[in-house]
């Protein structure tokens, strides 16, 4: 029972939620569609993992409580388990892999080609991303549990907010000194920004610290690491203080920051070519023509308010608490 | 240079894919629409019949749109995954559509589906009636991105290819999105999904009055499919001969290909009602034909001409020998971007460029191409003729067929006299799987008559795919088969339990409208 009292504290908005997913997706195709081609293809095992554990997703809540069959409902609980994690793996993992440059290059006319291999991606670092990225959507969840729920749930939700938030602060800090050592990549001559130009038209160096460039060349950076610590600090104090939104709100942050810190360090590349560093992508080469991204903006621009506005509304109409009881009596619950 | 046996086993698996996401597709479209209509039948009578009508059949809906969303999921993967030489090359046009898709249409539904199904007690009627609404509208207009994207691929407009950059580009948004060829999928596409929401209501009502059970919302569930599934078929023919006219302008070769037209002949066309197209021999077996039809059909007129394969094959050599110069421009402007006497010669020769990928598939080297090179990839240039020729045949027919049995249900219906044809209710049973086909159908056609382009003159499937080797391909198909077989199977379980249970006793589902759900009936779902 408290297991279905957690899926309908979610219940009402998985499909929305994991809709920002696809539209990740879709976004990358219309922005970066060399992005969307040489990584999709490149990752092609660990996409097709990615997929079919989120394939499973829609299933599991769906499917879930339409038998009341004690072996069919534990396999729907571990699917949802794995394709709640394993997306969460693998998105941390692939932002690591960028760090070491992934091994790909292009024929003449853009065909790439990617020659290493599926194991090559479960490096120490990538794995340690991924556990970083595991670890902050643990807080999320447990804390939007503790929104939706009470009694021993929600005591238990909060047991695991504290732990997910010290293991990822004590991730993060390691990623960081991790970093430091490692060999990065610097643009040394290409076409510029807003420039018409292909991956094969630049010039890039790899110097061991090259990752920190960017910070130490424009120090407010250090802002947004500091902001990643602070907001995981910040959740864990409200979750411990039973404040469930604000944490929520707080540990938004901390993804806002860690997000951004690896974005900062990475800036400009997108996707580093190991073997071929020249050939590596970058926001400017890889970018679509300013004609598509003004259009997407502009339906950025108009539909995102919507979206933000109606996805509120929605769990506005579905707020307050879930109790079991409801739940026994209403023949649409998960 | 690419392997064809993965070009190939690629084709297989996005064919395999989403002909499987078009399983539920056309019911989520239809039924949406369907729930809606009968919603407002609620909120303007206030006859609770017509609610539990909602509520039993969005529980129906519900099985098939988590499917439906599964398998999109793969397919919004699958452009990057396996075709990624073809998402660098036009995804400049090709991804806004889909991301627009996304922000307008699936955040739509996906959120306005939650509500609809657990809004019940927290909405009002007029919210939850507009809700409903939305979801209807959410899925339609994903249909509509989506055919967008497609015909870009089919008659592509809009965009234009830019040496600089080596890929398509935009030029008009306004021309990609008002594309003829969109316009006509979108109207055909979602009212095909209306005929398979109407047989799917209709077959399951039918099979309730012959179990004599439910017999008041099998009834009325049943006289709303009928006239819904008239109306909608007769739009599905009328608009299928309209597709048939946009697809003999932009794209002959699908036409002939329907048709099976091999040779090019005098005004007024016979029209082949059954032939055994050979690919090889270039020719039809076994011909049946109706003298006069083709022109009429084609171009509305007895004088009407179009061309047959000789003609284009012709034409497509031709092009073939001009699109080789843009090919090795092109390739020197890879090397060189500022090389003007490379670039004055690509825009000579810019529109057969595709032409020029064409014969690259058995010379790498375009400029060795031998004649009998040339030759053979003419031949390419014709798609699977016997497959187009016979899914087109088989779609047309199975709507004809649709379009009788509606026209004897409403007739029926309207005369309360269903329920004593028990030899109609078992063909209303028998339908089911009917408009499904069709649909499959259709889609063989669409993109088999595409062929050898998966963008129309522009850009051959064979370089399109990503260069895996060949084990990745078999290991992912195979993953996706075993793992789509298993949903088939449970979702034919959930379904066909869902069926027998049937809708709530009449009177339960009052509860639903309460404010408090202590009153309502316990539902068997109890223990964990
Ligand atoms: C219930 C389903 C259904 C029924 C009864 C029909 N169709 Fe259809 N047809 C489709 C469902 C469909 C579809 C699956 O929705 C397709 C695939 C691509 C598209 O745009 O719609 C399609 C494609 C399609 C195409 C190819 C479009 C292209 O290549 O771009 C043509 C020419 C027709 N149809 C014509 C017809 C005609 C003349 C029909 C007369 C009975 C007909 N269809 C009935
Ligand atoms: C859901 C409806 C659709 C069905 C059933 C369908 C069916 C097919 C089939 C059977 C093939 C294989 C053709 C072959 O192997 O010769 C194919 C190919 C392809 N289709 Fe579609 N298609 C659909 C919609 C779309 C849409 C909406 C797009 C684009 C947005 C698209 C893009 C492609 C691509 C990229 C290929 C691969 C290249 C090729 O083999 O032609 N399809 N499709
Ligand atoms: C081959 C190209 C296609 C792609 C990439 C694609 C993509 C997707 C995706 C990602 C979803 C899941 C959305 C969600 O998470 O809520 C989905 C569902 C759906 N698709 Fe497809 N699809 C394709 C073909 C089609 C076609 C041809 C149509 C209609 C004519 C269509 C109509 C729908 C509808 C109505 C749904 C229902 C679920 C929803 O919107 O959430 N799709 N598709």
């Amino acid at each position: 029972m408290e297991r279905r009292v957690v899926l309908n504290v979610i219940g009402p908005h998985w499909d929305g939620n994991q809709v920002w997913f696809v539209l990740g997706g879709g976004a990358v195709f219309a922005a970066f569609p060399l992005i969307y081609a040489t990584a999709f293809s490149g990752f092609y095992v660990v996409m097709l993992v990615l997929l079919w554990s989120m394939i499973v997703r829609p299933l599991g809540f769906e499917y879930r409580s339409k038998l009341a069959d004690a072996t069919w409902r534990n396999l729907w609980d571990w699917s949802l388990l794995v394709s709640g994690a394993v997306p969460m793996v693998v998105f941390g993992a692939a932002i690591g892999n960028l760090f070491h440059g992934v091994p790909f290059h292009f024929e003449w006319n853009l065909t790439s080609f990617y020659t290493g291999s599926f194991l090559a991606l479960l490096n120490p670092f990538a794995i340690l991303c991924g556990l970083l990225a595991l670890a902050l959507s643990v807080v999320m969840g447990a804390l939007t549990v503790m929104n939706g729920a009470d009694g021993a749930i929600w005591k238990r939700a909060r047991g695991l907010v504290t732990v997910a938030a010290i293991a990822a602060v004590v991730l993060f800090a390691a990623g960081g000194f991790w970093v430091h050592g490692l060999d990065g990549y610097r643009l040394v001559s290409g076409s510029g920004a807003g420039v018409p130009q292909t991956p094969l038209d630049e010039h890039v160096a790899i110097t061991a610290g090259a990752w920190l460039a960017n910070f130490s060349a424009h120090p407010a950076l250090w802002l947004l690491p500091v902001l990643g610590f602070l907001g995981m600090l910040g959740a864990l104090a409200a979750g411990q203080g039973g404040r469930s939104h604000l944490g929520w709100w707080l540990g938004a942050l901390a993804w806002l920051g860690v997000i951004g810190t690896a974005g900062a360090a990475l800036f400009p590349f997108l996707l580093p070519s190991s073997s071929n560093p020249s050939m590596s992508l970058t926001l400017w080469n890889a970018s679509s023509s300013q004609l598509t991204l003004a259009w997407m903006l502009g339906f950025t621009l108009v539909f995102i308010p919507l979206v933000i506005w109606y996805t509120s509304w929605a769990f506005w109409v579905m707020r307050g608490k879930v109790q079991a009881t409801q739940i026994e009596h209403d023949e649409h619950a998960y | 240079m690419h392997d064809i046996t993965v070009v190939d086993l690629s084709r297989l698996q996005f064919a395999v894919t989403v002909l499987y996401h078009f399983l539920f597709v056309p019911l989520t479209l239809g039924l949406s629409f369907l729930l809606a209509a009968m919603e407002t039948v609620y909120v303007v009578t206030g006859k609770a019949i017509y609610r539990e009508m909602a509520q039993f059949w969005g529980k129906l809906f519900m099985i098939n749109f988590a499917l439906g969303v599964a398998t999109g999921l793969t397919m919004e993967f699958q452009f990057g995954t396996n075709w990624s030489f073809y998402s660098s090359f036009v995804g400049d046009i090709f991804g806004a559509p889909l991301a627009i898709e996304g922000l307008m249409a699936f955040f739509m539904e996906s959120t306005f589906v939650g509500l609809m199904v657990f809004g019940w007690q927290r909405l009002s009627r007029g919210q939850h009636l507009a809700v409903t609404w939305l979801v209807a509208l959410g899925s339609n207009l994903s249909a509509l991105w989506i055919l967008i994207a497609n015909s870009f691929m089919q008659d592509p407009h809009g965009a234009f290819f830019n040496p600089t950059t080596m890929r398509m580009e935009l030029d008009s948004f306004t021309q990609l999105v008002f594309n003829a060829d969109a316009q006509s999928k979108f109207v055909h596409t979602s009212i095909a999904g209306y005929v398979t929401a109407a047989i799917f209501v209709a077959g399951i009502s039918a099979y309730y009055m012959l179990k004599r059970r439910h017999l008041d919302l099998a009834r009325r569930s049943f006289r709303m499919a009928a006239l819904f599934g008239v109306l909608a078929t007769m739009g599905v023919i009328t608009l299928g001969d309209a597709l048939g006219f946009v697809a003999a302008q932009a794209q002959p070769a699908k036409l002939a290909a329907m048709e099976g037209l091999w040779q090019t002949e005098a005004a007024p066309m016979p029209f082949n009602l059954i032939a055994f197209p050979d690919q090889h021999a270039q020719d039809n077996r076994g011909v049946l034909q109706v003298p006069y039809l083709l022109s009429l059909l084609v171009t509305h007129s007895i004088h009407g001409s179009m061309p047959g394969f000789d003609t284009l094959q012709t034409e497509a050599i031709g092009r073939i020998e001009a699109g080789i110069p843009a090919v090795q421009a092109l390739q020197a402007l890879s090397k060189d971007r500022h090389d003007a006497a490379a670039l004055a010669r690509f825009n000579a020769h810019r529109e057969d460029l595709g032409y020029g990928f064409l014969v690259q598939r058995y010379a790498p080297d375009v400029g060795k191409a031998t004649p009998r090179q040339i030759r053979q990839a003419a031949r390419d240039s014709i798609p699977p003729v016997a497959a187009v020729f016979w899914s087109f045949r088989l779609m047309v027919a199975l709507g004809l067929a649709m379009l009788a049995f509606f026209v004897l249900a409403v007739l029926y219906t309207l005369r309360n006299r269903v329920q004593e044809r028990r030899w109609f209710l078992k063909l209303a049973v028998w339908m089911l799987p009917v408009p499904f086909l069709a649909n499959e159908m259709g889609w063989l056609v669409a993109e088999l008559g595409r062929q050898p382009w998966t963008v129309y003159h522009v850009l051959p499937t064979w370089m399109s795919a990503s260069t895996h080797g060949v084990a990745y391909m078999v290991f992912s198909l195979a993953g996706f088969v075993l793992l789509y077989t298993l949903f088939i199977v449970i979702e034919m379980v959930l379904m066909v339990r869902a069926i027998r249970e049937g809708p709530p006793a009449p009177g339960a589902g009052a509860a639903y409208a309460a404010a408090t759900p202590v009153a309502a009936a316990p539902s068997g779902y109890l223990e964990d």
